[in-house]
């Protein structure tokens, strides 16, 4: 099969991002979603299809049809910065298992050029399908956003069996190295309970390598009106410093991992 | 593995500190008058003398009877004006510039200086002996027209050095640490013992050897004014802990400069003394005092092995000291002011890196320097780091924790870019991996060059202009006859073009540093600094006469990415899409792609008309004058004009920019650089050096820019250039390492004068460890490119308000969220303003 050739869908290439895995990396964002969090930032990721966004009142269009080798064309430009931090390569979204074809190969067209791989996910898959990306990644930066399967269908859109299945089959098969990133959002899951069943969870999953906890941030919003869509968080404000540390002493204690706030 | 262990430890800082500080910057800065009567009552006395003796004598008349000061609770003496962060006159550069702007210097917005009526009254009395006698009136005698009708065209300035003393040079301050200048008297003494006295160059070396004497002896006397001052202090003393400090500070001013320093306290006395008095003797600022860290350290290793210092106590001494260098001062010129905006003396100190043997030489000073610019958290010194790789990463941490804070320190430096560098200029192995940065960016091995680093500013855009108009600014012909560009049917043709218009502009560059050069030579020679610079005493001549082993001239070009960005959309507008022809260019850059033309362009363009007319043998008055200018502002401001710029200036967006990691683009930008850095290898000094580029702006970018017309890179007229080589404000949006790697396919070697990348940051790209680790690890992969200085603006909420206000120059700050994409400037208002809320604390 020819990785190079391989054609997906993206909206946008990030260099010098440092907050989704090791080092200096170039995010790659995958277009389309399985899911409908309500808080996402990147709302004009979750659609396949290409279209066009409002930004500053000038429309533009979001989507482009890229060949594997072409996205590599710019990722292999900062491999002295990835050389000096470990950095590389994230594939991030929407969500990269939607074109699991093309997610593989990227990963593998990485892994040829000796460039580390990660991927931002919800694992919102089916296990045949992550399975097949493994061997060729090195970090998995997994979503967990609620043990609940109720409040998780209420907020989401789909219930988070799957995800949980997936979150144990990753970490037993000893692959990758696994960080769990829970998003903070107010009113879903910022309690300490809620927190510390995500942290119970993770340590039950024996192999996870840290806990992110990412602050909700309205930095999407915008976006919303772009795409000329309600946003359902309108008034919600990014949790407190003061919390997220208490919510962190809650995480370590429940997960007894390496936790950080933030990516 | 490095030749020292070090401390990497945080020191605090004491309240000393703070305090020193506060009184230093209570009052605006201001003109004190005493050297310009006291340099010119010396003059007056000795005019029968050799020249060199007279600028000793003129040295030590003036440390003998300025007035002197101890400022509350200084460890660290000797203030060369009374009023905190003052400033004397050095009439013997120039004058006039500082008589006419008398009654504006106060209220002016670049860095004003409060003056007293009555130090007008003192300067303009000691000023009227110098008319006629300054450097700056000499050289402009050995100028030529064209020179003269160039710089008159904004072509180039060479205001710096025209109009004030060199500078720019870091001096043995080692020596003078181990044998004080009583030891450098000797050696002149010895030195005079080798030569007879009918020797060919008896008379010049003889009378040179005896002005060095004179001149330590001027400098020992100054410190021991200092010594009897403080124990008149300590004597008056109530506060028992004063009157000790008073005391030692006694103590060091009778042992040092004198003799050599017996510890690290006497040492920093004795740098302090040798950095004031360079700035005595001459106005010429970028007084650099180098690898601090280095020659300090013997004496600093010594005590605390000793038990007789703490760090506690060294750090306070630095503290100290770095409080001093912001104690000095200049006034420039209005313009200058602009162009060195800050009130900057650029008093380079650099930390780190290897030493002669290639060894790392990072020690506690290292990180103590760093320290102390934390602490003081002023503009002086201008700290840099040498980054090579044996620098230890837990070095860097600490460097890029200072620059985190926003204080826009340190710069850092690239020693696998800048020893070759130096060693293609002919400079040993030994000294260039031993070498220092001066001023802004321009590396020197201390103690042996005279470098004449900032020797001008060269404007690569203004000869692109000339280009435009077949060699014509304003009417008058300045550049040579390139032909009209709508004659021009290749894109080579009109590049072929613009190299010759720079050609010739480098060559009038070129004769008017050198005319600056000689004058110097003739009127100004510097005899105290000559003496801690070899091989002067060997040579038996000044520093300004050729006395130093290495001389360079150095002026620095910029406006490089306006450069290429312009070439390359002139190139694809016109050459590969014919979306517009050259001659369609040349009319919507003549009005500002109809975006408004100011007084001067109007001005501009009315003189050039009037001009056409009167060659043309038509009558031009007063009704012709007022019809032409009403033309001109119809016609610019046309709503069809307008139109037309505004479709122009989309077309040019479209157009990739310089900046982006494009290597079609980047390619230009390379090329176009060497148009500058190239011719100028071909031409020497009067001194016996050759010259050397620089690609760097200081602040001129924005007084220059303010006089360069629309460009057509989209630039407007009067906005900025574009600074030093980094991308044009704004044209780079593919986020910082895309910004690096295109600055980094410049040659960064063939500009050994020095090259400039300035990068802005949002501070959530510094946060915590890692922040910090992928900081160091960006400035190590654009070293490991081949790039030789970065600087970094870490943004605050100024900068970010500005940027809600004019986007398009802040196109490239991402605001860096996990998992999140976006670009600062496409958020809403109110999102802003979170962001700016947010950067406000600190998070």
């Amino acid at each position: 099969m020819d990785d190079l050739n391989t054609k997906g869908r993206i909206f946008d290439i990030q260099r010098y991002s440092i907050h989704d895995g090791y080092g200096i990396r170039t995010i790659v964002f995958l277009k389309g979603c399985y899911l409908r969090c309500r808080w996402c930032s990147n709302p004009e990721s979750q659609e396949w299809e290409i279209q066009s966004m409002l930004i500053h009142g000038k429309p533009k269009l979001i989507g482009q049809d890229v060949t594997v080798a072409e996205v590599m064309e710019t990722v292999k430009r900062d491999r002295p910065y990835y050389r000096r931090t470990g950095g590389g390569l994230t594939l991030s979204g929407g969500e990269a298992l939607a074109q699991p074809e093309f997610a593989l190969a990227l990963l593998r067209a990485a892994r040829d050029s000796n460039i580390n791989t990660a991927l931002e996910s919800t694992a919102y898959a089916d296990f045949a399908t992550i399975e097949k990306l493994l061997p060729y990644l090195d970090q998995y930066l997994l979503d967990i956003k609620h043990m609940s399967a109720q409040k998780h269908k209420e907020y989401i859109g789909e219930s988070n069996e799957l995800i949980l299945e997936n979150a144990k089959k990753i970490v037993d098969s000893g692959l990758t190295e696994v960080s769990i990133r829970i998003p903070v959002i107010p009113g879903f899951n910022d309690t300490p309970l809620e927190i510390n069943e995500i942290g119970t969870f993770a340590k039950n999953l024996g192999g996870v390598k840290r806990i992110h906890l990412l602050p909700y941030h309205r930095l999407g919003q915008d976006k919303y009106e772009g795409l000329n869509r309600p946003y359902l968080m309108v008034g919600t404000l990014p949790p407190s410093r003061e919390k997220m540390e208490a919510l962190l002493a809650i995480a370590i204690q429940s997960s007894g991992l390496e936790c950080q706030i933030g990516g | 593995m490095g030749l020292y262990a070090y401390d990497t430890r945080d020191i605090p800082k004491t309240k000393r500190i703070d305090k020193l500080v506060d009184h230093l910057y209570a009052k605006m800065p201001e003109i004190e008058s005493a050297r310009a009567m006291l340099v010119t009552e010396s003059y007056q006395q000795t005019e029968q003398e050799p020249l060199i003796i007279r600028r000793a004598k003129a040295f030590a008349h003036i440390l003998e009877h300025i007035p002197i000061i101890i400022r509350d609770l200084e460890l660290i003496v000797g203030s060369t004006t009374i009023a905190p962060r003052g400033c004397q006159t050095y009439p013997e550069f120039s004058f006039a510039w500082l008589e006419a702007e008398f009654d504006t210097v106060e209220s002016r917005l670049a860095d004003p200086f409060y003056i007293s009526e009555q130090t007008k009254k003192e300067i303009k009395e000691a000023n009227a002996y110098w008319h006629g006698k300054t450097t700056s009136e000499l050289a402009t005698a050995y100028m030529e027209s064209e020179t003269l009708r160039a710089m008159e065209h904004n072509m180039f300035t060479p205001g710096n050095y025209f109009y004030n003393g060199i500078g720019h040079v870091s001096v043995q301050y080692d020596v003078v640490l181990a044998v004080g200048f009583g030891g450098i008297k000797e050696r002149a003494i010895k030195e005079l013992e080798t030569i007879h006295l009918g020797d060919a160059n008896y008379q010049k070396k003889s009378r040179f050897l005896e002005a060095i004497q004179i001149s330590c002896d001027a400098a020992i006397n100054y410190a021991k004014r200092y010594a009897s001052l403080a124990l008149e202090e300590a004597e008056k003393c109530a506060d028992q802990v004063r009157k000790l400090e008073l005391l030692e500070i006694a103590k060091n001013c009778v042992h040092v400069p004198e003799k050599g320093a017996t510890n690290f306290y006497e040492a920093c006395q004795s740098f302090w003394f040798v950095q004031q008095l360079i700035q005595i003797e001459s106005s010429g600022h970028s007084i650099s005092p180098g690898r601090f860290d280095q020659y300090m350290y013997p004496y600093y290793k010594e005590d605390l092995e000793k038990g007789t210092l703490t760090k506690e106590f060294a750090q306070e001494l630095l503290d100290c000291v770095w409080v001093k260098l912001n104690d000095l001062n200049k006034c420039r010129d209005a313009v200058s002011a602009e162009g060195f905006a800050g009130y900057s003396l650029f008093q380079n100190l650099i930390v780190g890196g290897q030493n002669e043997e290639g060894l790392d030489v990072t020690n506690d000073l290292s990180f103590m320097c760093i320290q102390a610019s934390g602490h003081v958290f002023l503009p002086q010194p201008s700290l840099s780091v040498r980054v090579w790789s044996g620098t230890p990463h837990v070095f860097l941490i600490k460097a890029a924790e200072l620059t985190r804070t926003g204080i826009g320190l340190p710069a850092y430096y690239n020693d696998e870019v800048v020893i070759p560098s130096l060693l293609s200029r002919g400079l040993t192995l030994e000294d260039a991996r031993d070498y220092c940065i001066i001023g802004c960016v321009e590396p020197q091995k201390a103690g042996k060059t005279d470098g004449w680093h900032d020797a001008a500013f060269f404007n690569m855009c203004r000869p692109l202009e000339l280009t435009f108009q077949n060699g014509q600014d304003k009417g008058v012909q300045v550049g040579p006859k390139t032909g009209e560009v709508s004659a021009m049917t290749t894109f080579e043709q009109f590049y072929d073009a613009y190299k010759v218009q720079t050609e010739y502009a480098i060559s009038l560059l070129v004769n008017a540093n050198n005319a600056i050069d000689v004058a110097h030579a003739e009127r100004c020679p510097l005899p105290f600094l000559s003496a801690m610079i070899d091989d002067c005493m060997v040579r038996g001549k000044s520093v300004q006469e050729g006395g130093a082993v290495y001389n360079f001239t150095g002026p620095q070009g910029f406006g490089v990415a306006n450069m290429a960005d312009s070439l390359y959309v002139i190139q694809k507008l016109v050459f590969d899409e014919k979306k517009i022809t050259l001659q369609e260019l040349k009319e919507i850059l003549d009005v500002n792609y109809g975006k408004g033309l100011n007084a001067d362009g109007v001005a501009d363009i009315v003189t050039k008309v009037a001009i056409e007319m009167s060659t043309a043998g038509r009558q031009v008055g007063e009704a012709e004058i007022a019809l032409i200018l009403q033309n001109i502002i119809d016609m610019s401001q046309s709503s069809e004009v307008q139109a037309k710029g505004s479709r122009i200036l989309e077309w040019i967006a479209q157009v990739p920019k310089f900046g982006n990691d494009i290597e079609e683009v980047d390619a230009f930008a390379r090329d176009v650089a060497y148009t500058y850095t190239r011719p100028l290898l071909n031409y020497k000094n009067p001194r016996g050096g050759i010259f050397q580029a620089g690609l760097y702006p200081v602040s001129a970018n924005v007084p220059m820019g303010a006089q360069t017309g629309a460009t057509p890179d989209g630039r407007l007229a009067y906005t900025p250039l574009a600074d030093g080589v980094s991308p044009s404000a704004g044209a780079d949006t593919n986020g910082p390492t895309a910004a690096a790697n295109s600055v980094a396919k410049l040659d960064h070697y063939i500009a050994s004068n020095g090259t400039l990348f300035n990068q802005k940051f949002h501070p959530t790209a510094l946060e915590g460890k890692t922040g910090l680790d992928n900081f160091v690890g960006l400035i190590r992969s654009f070293f490991d490119q081949k790039g030789s200085h970065m600087q970094f603006n870490v943004v605050d909420k100024t900068t970010l308000l500005d940027a809600q206000k004019n986007p398009e120059q802040y196109k490239h700050l991402v605001v860096r969220v996990a998992g999140y994409s976006a670009l600062f400037v496409t958020l809403s208002k109110s999102l802003q303003d979170d962001i700016i809320g947010r950067t406000e604390q600190g998070v």
